[in-house]
């Protein structure tokens, strides 16, 4: 059972990490305009020819 | 005339000293949009950034003052082709939009703390089956703690708030029973972790919090929809007035801008922006929006005019008075304001079930433990079980029981063309049993259309589009029906009598029946139509221009009667124009010539016959009778003070949502029924179990997650009220409530009739 003691903190670390991203996520305004998120992606003349 | 267009009302300052202003952009639809008017505005000398929120529909701009304007920035996006309108933030809107984030952060806590605490307790129930130690499930036991404890305290915080407002008040909410619920099952788990037990409860807490942070947010997120749409509307048709400064120049400012003693100049065929007096200027006003009446009223100098009302052919000056007493407009607030305090609270359905529920598992708990006890149970014992009895009955099930059907309704109800303004407005409109509407621009359409029956097409044809250089309301009713949308070269406004060109080297004229040389008798002789004449060459024409019925009102009259409802119709509009629409819709209660305050009093004196009144209406004067109603309904086009009050709005030209708020409310309405039964049937189960002391976190687990899960599935089902059913008759089964109403309908009859004896126009024709 030794195998806990660095698992169980890494699933819970991994599982924090995904928590800090979504925050950080939703602060930097990423949920403002998700309907104009999926549409910028399509024009592409910021490519240089 | 040159005009300058006043926007600092609109523009805000931000820290570095540049300009700031959101517009409310129509057009939108594509990601070229996007590119089109950011690059667009980007290119500006001055501009430093633009970029349009697409699911917003809303462009934020930031610019330097001192190298561009406010007003430059709208006519710069307009050659681009988007008519742009300044927006001012609601605060509700902000309140919102942090509440909604704030339950966002909630629940992305709730959720990462109930998947790793579900993990470390499946682990545990395989573990107390097979070979875990003791040791290994305490120290599991004590992880989910350090993870359930901080997490709960931060994602219950909506819970516990609302739930201490309410104690504060001595009122009982859900959130009351929630929160006790919670803070057992985590006190318990606590206890039991710490006295090395083999059961905690710290998922089944989390998943609770989850679950009705799920759903609170669904419920947040659809109302804010509702309100961004309604408010990019209402900055569509934000009205603006053109002030005449002392020096003689014209400024065009936001109506909300203006001062008493302003004088403003109005152009033929404008709305009114403000209540006044008028200085200079002859012409007729149209008052349909205020009053319902469809003719219009000569004003001259010295005349009060009001806002929203339309001004007809001449040009008027007016001195903007202060929102005194006496105008219009400050009688129907009065009124409103009335109506409101007297509308007595109606109870929302999931707070009469938190009523009853509260107190019955409370008790039901109570009784657990001095029953263990009496029975000679140890101490821990009863009250491990008493804990268990409070957490099994799940106000899970419950709590999520109305807010889903509302969540999936309201969805329904967008999608087919209604918006709704308050949060309980389903349930209230399902509980009605009597429609009353208005007349103009409900059952009719906003706008006047001109009937061309009796005419040649190609003389209207003409006609219509001479209309397009008319600046007259009526005219501009005859110009929508211009195949060619090409004003003809030459064309002259004469003020107040009409407009001429040249058409094929021959002259044409349209406006009144003088002007192109016909009597006025001739012009009379239509009723409930207002005229304009036509003439070309030898030729001439008279041409009708009226209110016309929505084009599925009859269908959706005849549907909702099908229904069991009763409608009346109370118009403020003369007697022979309300006549001829009630005849034709097949309704035989109608009342013409009502001030707002007599609406009232006749909705009021509906209420008090036992009905409940779903009143459906635009103009400002039926404001205070949809506040009075049970339940309102009001189209987009409606007064601004009156969609404040409409608890429901529907969009379009048909009066078919108004039949599919009715049908997808009632059975929204079963559906909540039914769910509450759901949750009455689970605890059934449950409570005997756990009154029985034989609940294990694993029962638990399962009993909320399978009873929340039961619950939003039937929800669903809200989704399944097609839009064919609407129109097709009721069933058969339905004759019965179809009769009831007919024995229970003459009743208005003396009821009403006395009380408006001494009403010339009052008319209950049976």
């Amino acid at each position: 059972m030794n195998v806990l003691i660095y698992l169980v903190p890494l699933a819970l670390l991994l599982g924090l990490t995904g928590l800090v991203g979504f925050m950080w996520a939703l602060k930097s305004g990423q949920y403002d305009d998700l309907d104009g998120a999926a549409l910028r992606i399509l024009p592409d003349d910021d490519i240089a020819p | 005339m040159a005009e300058t267009l006043d926007l600092s009302q609109f523009v805000e300052r931000n820290d570095s000293g540049a300009a700031h202003m959101t517009l409310a952009v129509d057009g939108v639809g594509c990601a070229g949009c996007i590119r089109k008017i950011e690059s667009g505005l980007n290119k500006l000398p001055g501009v430093i950034d633009a970029r349009l929120n697409f699911t917003q529909r809303r462009l934020a701009v930031d610019w330097r003052d001192n190298e561009i304007g406010a007003a430059d920035i709208i006519q710069a996006l307009e050659k681009i082709g988007y008519q742009a309108h300044p927006f001012a933030p609601e605060r509700v809107e902000a309140d919102d939009s942090r509440q909604a984030k704030w339950l966002l952060k909630c629940l992305a806590v709730a959720g990462f703390a109930a998947m790793n605490v579900m993990l470390l307790s499946i682990s545990v129930w395989s573990g107390n089956v097979s070979d875990m130690t003791a040791v290994t499930r305490d120290l599991f036991h004590w992880l989910s703690a350090l993870i359930a404890l901080p997490a709960a305290a931060y994602a219950g915080q909506p819970f516990f708030q609302s739930a201490w407002r309410a104690l504060r008040t001595r009122q009982l909410n859900m959130d009351v029973p929630i929160t006790v619920g919670v803070t057992l099952a985590l006190g318990l788990s606590l206890y039991e972790t710490a006295t090395h037990a083999v059961h905690a409860y710290f998922d089944s807490a989390l998943m609770l919090l989850f679950f009705l942070l799920c759903g609170r947010y669904l419920d947040l997120a659809m109302r804010r929809k509702t309100k961004l749409f309604a408010g990019n509307l209402a900055s569509f048709k934000a009205e603006f007035a053109h002030r005449l400064d002392s020096n003689g120049e014209l400024t065009r400012l936001p109506v909300s801008a203006l001062d008493p003693g302003d004088r403003i100049l109005v152009q033929p065929g404008e709305l009114i922006p403000a209540d006044g007096a008028v200085l200079t200027g002859i012409s007729a006003i149209d008052g349909s929006l205020m009053t319902g009446e469809t003719t219009a009223r000569p004003v001259m100098p010295g005349a009060t005019v009001y806002a929203g009302s339309i001004n007809g052919a001449g040009a008027l000056t007016v001195k903007v008075a202060a929102a005194g007493a006496g105008t219009l407009v400050d009688e129907v607030e009065r009124l409103l304001d009335k109506a409101i305090e007297a509308k007595s609270r109606t109870v929302r359905l999931a707070d009469r079930a938190a009523r009853l529920y509260a107190p019955v598992v409370h008790t039901a708990a109570a009784l657990t433990c001095i029953g263990w006890l009496i029975a000679g149970a140890p101490l821990h014992f009863a009250i491990v079980t008493a804990i268990a009895v409070l957490i099994i009955t799940c106000p899970c099930a419950i709590a999520l029981a109305i807010p889903a059907v509302q969540v999936v309704a309201a969805g329904q109800l967008f999608r087919s063309g209604v918006i709704l303004n308050s949060g309980d407005a389903i349930e209230r409109i399902a509980e009605t049993d009597t429609i009353v509407f208005d007349k103009t621009g409900t059952l009719t359409l906003p706008d006047p259309v001109a009937d061309d029956c009796a005419i040649d097409p190609d003389l209207m044809q003409r006609a219509a589009r001479l209309a397009l250089s008319s600046h007259h309301p009526l005219a501009a009713a005859l110009a929508r029906r211009a195949a060619k949308r090409v004003p003809y070269p030459g064309a002259v406004e004469e003020a107040g009598r009409g407009v001429r060109a040249p058409i094929d080297g021959v002259e044409a004229r349209l406006g009144s029946a003088a002007f192109c040389g016909l009597s006025d008798a001739q012009a009379a002789r239509d009723g409930d139509a207002s005229c304009i004449a036509f003439a070309y060459g030898g030729r001439s024409a008279l041409i009708p221009i009226r209110q016309s019925l929505r084009p599925d009102a009859i269908e959706v009259v005849q549907a909702l009667r099908m229904r069991g409802f009763d409608l009346v119709i109370l118009s403020g509009d003369r007697r022979e124009a309300v006549r001829p629409i009630a005849e034709r819709l097949g309704v035989t209660r109608w009342l013409a010539a009502l001030t707002p305050a007599e609406k009232i009093a006749l909705i009021e004196l509906l209420k008090s016959q036992g009905r409940r009144i779903l009143m459906v209406g635009d103009g400002l004067n039926d404001a205070p009778a949809l506040a009075a109603a049970h339940a309102s309904l009001s189209p987009i086009t409606a007064a601004h003070l009156t969609q404040a009050q409409a608890d429901a709005l529907f969009l379009g030209d048909r009066l078919a949502p108004a039949l599919r708020a009715v049908v997808v409310a009632r059975r929204a309405r079963r559906l909540m029924r039914q769910n509450l039964a759901l949750a009455v049937i689970y605890n059934a189960i449950a409570v005997p179990i756990a009154i029985g002391g034989l609940v294990t976190p694993l029962i638990a687990a399962v009993a909320m997650s399978g009873s929340s899960i039961l619950v939003t599935l039937n929800a669903l089902r809200a989704r399944l009220a097609g839009p064919r059913e609407d129109v097709t008759p009721a069933k058969p089964g339905d004759d019965t409530v179809v009769a009831a109403a007919a024995t229970r309908g003459p009743s208005l009859l003396p009821a009403v009739q006395p009380a408006f004896a001494g009403h010339d126009n009052a008319e209950l024709v049976p």
